[in-house]
């Protein structure tokens, strides 16, 4: 079996909330991503899947714990040439491509900067590999210079997904990434990840609410509560079978064709949670 | 009840004239829960907003809204207030616009009895607490003398229900109120919502982005697209056989999958975190 693309161990991160108040964003959590696969991690705000999915990146440092990525250790605090390093391994997308991008650049030179920080190419080979990294992302050569405010959400979040990947990147990380798009556009931007995974061999750690997103792209799923890895398994496993109360809860909350809210059944649920 | 007949807004930009809705027609019965579905630019909002007249100010309306039978459109000032202030609630996407951030929330549930129904303070005051208790709050005193920053989005949501059903309105307005929600919250403020709507006979118009959210709590949806209504229908047959292309698009953006319907908690579930 080849190396896991990554394998976290014992990560634990507290914040220190207001006053001496202590809050336990992430405790103990393991988990491992193999090479190829795609792993949701499913919670609500505040179970600490975006912090989660920061230290994994290196946008933050974990208190304890180690992360692995392709064989090599990466958590801790990391140097500017170590983040330099990590950066053409892994890459993430985030929830809001408006802000994630700058309004004021033109969207290929979003690309163009991280050509330029991790390739040695020259700025007409730059130019034609952000030809080609549209193309593979389903935007047109003539969006290229487009600013980020003249397309749609879609569009934005195909523009994000083209930087990452212009870093040759062999993990990506997805946090919230299609939340905030309308869902045709979700539909396309699934399909789109899905192709890239399956073309590149890439392996996704993909941060999410949404339970009926989860089912069409996961190989593999964690649920997160309050900071705490409650239930983890193969998709169609946790999903069809789910033995944890909160994750129940979740299922039961998922709206879907048929599906009523039963407020005497959430609070059935959150009281056994609670117990 | 609510009658809405060839609705037509343009906004004039420096650019151009926008076509924000062409032609809407729909209607809601007394006691009906009607959705209104579509994607971020369709005109679902923009549509709800004309009925309270809070469309934009560089908007131009044309068409006709009639509420029991009065035309809204051609309403002054005066009679436009008491419409909104008795017959006709809102709830907005993000509760922080609605509540004061300087006054703890129960004057804003307050206000509405004391100002619009004349009730007087002290009795008011004993109504809101009652209100939170009925959409599911926990130590009401607490809640009703915080301000709006200490308490979390569904606690917030909830105020604002409670103020929007307080003066027991004949139609209700949401605007995607449970987007800004988590899931498990979102499920209970809908439950909430849809459980005090039926109790007190209220209509009901839904601006969603989640045509199962709108199925869920709907008699009828119509679906919108670029400013017009494209079908309508009951839920049921939007799902199994819907008309128009785009409704199909819909559909299939989210298959049912295989989540299984949950019952009841089981002696047999877990509720602990894993082993460490």
């Amino acid at each position: 079996m080849s190396t896991p693309a990554i394998v976290v161990d014992g990560l634990t991160k507290t914040f220190s909330g207001h006053g001496r108040h202590k809050v336990t964003a992430l405790d103990n959590i393991s988990v491992t991503v193999e090479r190829g696969s795609c792993l949701a991690v499913v919670g609500e705000s505040g179970s600490g899947k975006t912090t989660l999915a920061r230290i994994i990146v290196g946008l933050e440092t974990a208190d304890s714990g180690t992360v692995t990525l392709n064989g090599k250790p990466v958590a801790g605090r990391a140097s500017r040439s170590e983040l330099h390093r990590r950066a053409r391994e892994i890459q993430m997308v985030f929830q809001d491509p408006q802000s994630s991008l700058n309004r004021r650049l033109r969207v290929s030179t979003a690309v163009d900067e991280v050509l330029r920080a991790h390739t040695r190419l020259d700025a007409r080979a730059r130019r034609d590999r952000c030809v080609e990294l549209f193309e593979q992302v389903g935007l047109e050569p003539r969006q290229l210079d487009s600013l980020p405010g003249e397309l749609s959400g879609g569009q934005r979040q195909r523009v994000a997904i083209a930087r990452a990947l212009a870093a040759d990147p062999s993990v990506i990380v997805l946090d919230e990434s299609v939340a905030a798009l309308d869902v045709t556009v979700q539909g396309q931007i699934l399909k789109l990840l899905a192709e890239l995974r399956a073309a590149k061999n890439l392996s996704y750690v993909f941060i999410t609410h949404d339970l009926s997103v989860v089912q069409l792209v996961a190989d593999q799923i964690v649920v997160m509560h309050r900071g705490a890895i409650v239930e983890r398994g193969a998709t169609a496993e946790v999903l069809g079978n789910p033995r944890h109360a909160y994750t129940q809860l979740l299922l039961a909350c998922a709206p879907r064709p048929g599906w009523k809210p039963q407020r005497g059944l959430i609070r059935a649920f959150r009281e056994k949670i609670a117990s | 009840m609510l009658e809405i007949r060839d609705l037509c807004m343009t906004i004039a930009t420096e650019r151009a004239d926008l076509d924000i809705l062409r032609n809407v027609s729909l209607a809601v019965a007394a006691g009906e829960s009607v959705g209104l579905v579509g994607e971020s630019g369709s005109g679902k909002s923009m549509t709800l907003r004309s009925i309270l007249r809070i469309e934009p100010s560089n908007a131009t309306v044309s068409g006709s809204i009639t509420f029991a039978g009065t035309e809204v459109l051609s309403l002054d000032g005066e009679a436009l207030r008491r419409m909104r202030s008795t017959d006709v609630s809102m709830i907005a996407q993000n509760p922080h616009a609605v509540l004061n951030p300087v006054l703890p929330v129960v004057n804003y549930l307050i206000e509405g009895m004391h100002d619009a129904q004349g009730m007087p303070k002290g009795a008011a005051r004993l109504r809101a607490g009652e209100l939170l208790e009925q959409v599911g709050i926990d130590g009401v005193d607490r809640v009703l003398g915080s301000y709006p920053h200490q308490l979390s989005g569904g606690m917030l949501q909830r105020v604002v229900i409670a103020g929007a059903i307080a003066g027991k309105p004949k139609l209700m307005l949401a605007d995607e109120p449970t987007t800004a929600l988590d899931v498990t919250t979102q499920a209970e403020v809908m439950a909430i919502l849809d459980e005090f709507r039926r109790d007190l006979g209220m209509a009901m118009l839904y601006v969603t982005h989640d045509l199962d959210l709108a199925a869920a709590v709907c008699d009828r949806i119509s679906v919108m697209k670029d400013g017009q209504i494209v079908e309508t229908g009951v839920p049921e047959q939007l799902r199994d056989n819907p008309q128009h292309p785009y409704t199909r698009q819909l559909m299939d953006s989210r298959p049912a999958g295989i989540i299984p319907s949950v019952t009841a908690p089981s002696e047999t579930d877990v509720n602990e975190g894993e082993p460490k």
